[in-house]
């Protein structure tokens, strides 16, 4: 399985990745020598078979719909690259 | 001092022989001379170990406290600490300041022990050496040429060296393990949902999970008992009362059955590091256990399978990472997109953008049955493999890797063949079971792990069988030449 530079372009935009000519090169080949290895799970016969999700086959607990966080406004906004008037700031998205 | 055991240690705490402020500057004195040779610490958080110990030993005054109050002990940095940086050994994260405390360091914590500092990792605790930390490799304590394993690398040196008691790890595909096996300490990987993943920086959430590493088994089960438990804060712990981790220590081996799976024994492995381990089953033979070949089939399977559900569930995790609410951002953004796109190309290392985009193309439209889907159904038949073999057998047996500990730099241009190294150690963590590695000798002068694999929620089991061994060996006891003379 082998995919070619458009492909590793298109797939670095949906996962929101900048790469240079120079990094969709490399990618590529490392992209394709992962998929190579996978590609062995095809040739397994999984009729019938349920997939696993949670090893423990648990489903995920429910808690009632209730506030359970006190407001710590400040101390999540002090990681942020960028804030303003208790606000995170990112760039003009609406002109 | 440095290489005794946490019983002994509390006994002398108790005791008055010392101080844990005694005991942590001891411990940071020999973290400031020999780690810059290892570079195991990304933090060593001196201010924050010495008020934890002042505070320790008013409560030792009292005869309070628990036998981990007062024993100084490093976290991997993947778990949260409140106002502690934890880079979970990213450029990503090099500024991140956590506002909250993980379940399982607010546990220990609570226990009383002592935190020295932060330990090094393979970026986002994705690797086997420990060469894709953004803060630089780790070294092997053993041999300083050699890499530590990856990726609780940091944590298996500095407990290898004496610069911790014990600490922390995850295991996601053999995080824990692995790094045990390479640098000849104790690793326990508990049963998925055993420990609380509240806190840790998330890989491969159906896969992760948190344990415990140590120098023996018995230290192991002394941080297994302040860190396991049911937590509602995390929405996939298991909500089943723990065991009492240390009153099973001592039960004799008599009638124990191992399952020593062919698959583990074929191409591939080592012929140095398969001797040690038959001579390790021998040993178990001795103390009154039975062997028998048994099959896990699909091992092999364990590979693809795992390489498509771990890279497609941090491909969800890691999108978070978007330089809008902390971490990395890039200079001067153009707009959204632009902002969104370059601080992540910055922020991650190579493999960490790899992994990404594995599994964003597995997840993506038109791929996903193919891939993740796929991946589940193979993650079933991998799980079947062990329910059926614990029809016939109490433990399964093997090797941790197929090799000792290899050299820096000798496979980081091939991941894939760094991927295949993970044969032994992938299919624990598909199946959710517990696992330890447990030194059981060397080969070349070089630490080999015996990998203990057990039933969903037996860590009390494993950490019996373990210590039981360790009564009658003596690797675990062994230190490197490095560590010695500090």
């Amino acid at each position: 399985m082998s995919i070619d530079k458009q492909d590793v372009q298109k797939i670095a935009h949906l996962a929101r990745l900048a790469l240079t000519e120079a990094d969709a090169d490399q990618y590529q080949q490392s992209l394709s020598s992962v998929l190579s290895l996978v590609e062995q799970m095809q040739s397994v016969n999984t009729d019938g078979v349920e997939p696993l999700s949670n090893p423990l086959e648990m489903t995920q607990r429910l808690r009632e719909d209730i506030v359970t966080e006190e407001n710590r406004r400040d101390a999540f906004l002090a990681n942020a690259p960028q804030t303003e008037a208790g606000l995170f700031l990112v760039p003009k998205v609406i002109d | 001092m440095f290489e005794q055991s946490i019983s002994t240690l509390a006994q002398k705490l108790r005791n008055k022989d010392i101080s844990s402020v005694e005991l942590t500057r001891l411990f940071l004195a020999r973290i400031a001379k020999l780690d810059p040779q290892l570079n195991s610490f990304i933090t060593v958080s001196e201010q924050r170990a010495l008020e934890q110990a002042a505070a320790a030993d008013i409560l030792l005054q009292s005869g309070k406290g628990t036998s981990l109050t007062g024993i100084p002990v490093a976290h991997k940095d993947l778990f949260c600490t409140e106002g502690t940086l934890t880079t979970c050994g990213s450029k990503m994260l090099h500024n991140f300041i956590p506002p909250y405390e993980s379940t399982v360091t607010s546990r220990i914590q609570q226990a009383g022990a002592v935190m020295l500092g932060k330990t090094n990792m393979d970026e986002f605790a994705m690797g086997s050496s420990n060469e894709n930390s953004f803060y630089g490799a780790v070294k092997n304590p053993w041999n300083l040429d050699m890499v530590p394993g990856g990726s609780s690398g940091g944590s298996a040196a500095a407990i290898a060296a004496g610069l911790a008691v014990a600490a922390t790890g995850t295991d996601t595909g053999g995080s824990i393990r692995q790094p045990a096996s390479f640098c000849g300490i104790t690793g326990l990987k508990p049963t998925y949902g055993r420990v609380s993943r509240f806190g840790m920086i998330a890989y491969a959430s159906s896969l992760d999970q948190g344990g415990p590493m140590a120098k023996s088994a018995e230290d192991c089960a002394h941080l297994m008992q302040a860190m396991a438990g049911f937590d509602e804060k995390d929405s996939t712990s298991a909500d089943k009362p723990t065991d009492d981790y240390l009153a099973n220590l001592n039960t004799p081996l008599t009638g124990l059955k191992i399952g020593l799976p062919k698959e583990y024994f074929g191409e591939g492995l080592d012929s140095k590091v398969a001797d040690v381990i038959m001579a390790a089953v021998k040993e178990f033979e001795k103390l009154g256990a039975t062997v028998k070949e048994i099959s896990l089939p699909n091992l092999q399977l364990s590979i693809p399978s795992y390489y498509v559900i771990a890279p497609s569930e941090a491909s969800s995790n890691l999108s978070r990472f978007d330089g809008v609410r902390f971490g990395h951002r890039c200079d001067d953004p153009k707009d959204l997109l632009d902002m969104y796109t370059r601080s992540r190309a910055e922020g991650f290392g190579t493999e960490v953008q790899k992994r990404i985009m594995v599994g964003t193309y597995a997840l993506s439209e038109g791929y996903y049955d193919a891939y993740y889907l796929k991946a589940q159904k193979i993650r079933r038949l991998i799980k079947e493999d062990f329910v059926k073999a614990f029809e016939e057998v109490d433990v399964i047996m093997g090797p941790v890797a197929p090799t000792t500990a290899f050299g820096l730099g000798s496979k980081t241009s091939d991941p894939v063949a760094m991927y295949l190294e993970d044969i032994y150690t992938l299919s624990v963590n598909l199946a959710g079971i517990p696992a330890m590695s447990v030194p059981a000798g060397f080969a070349d002068g070089m630490p080999v792990g015996l990998q203990v694999m057990g039933n969903y929620f037996a860590e009390a089991k494993l950490l019996n069988i373990a210590h039981q061994y360790q009564q009658h060996t003596d690797w675990h006891l062994q230190t490197p030449t490095m560590a010695k003379g500090a």
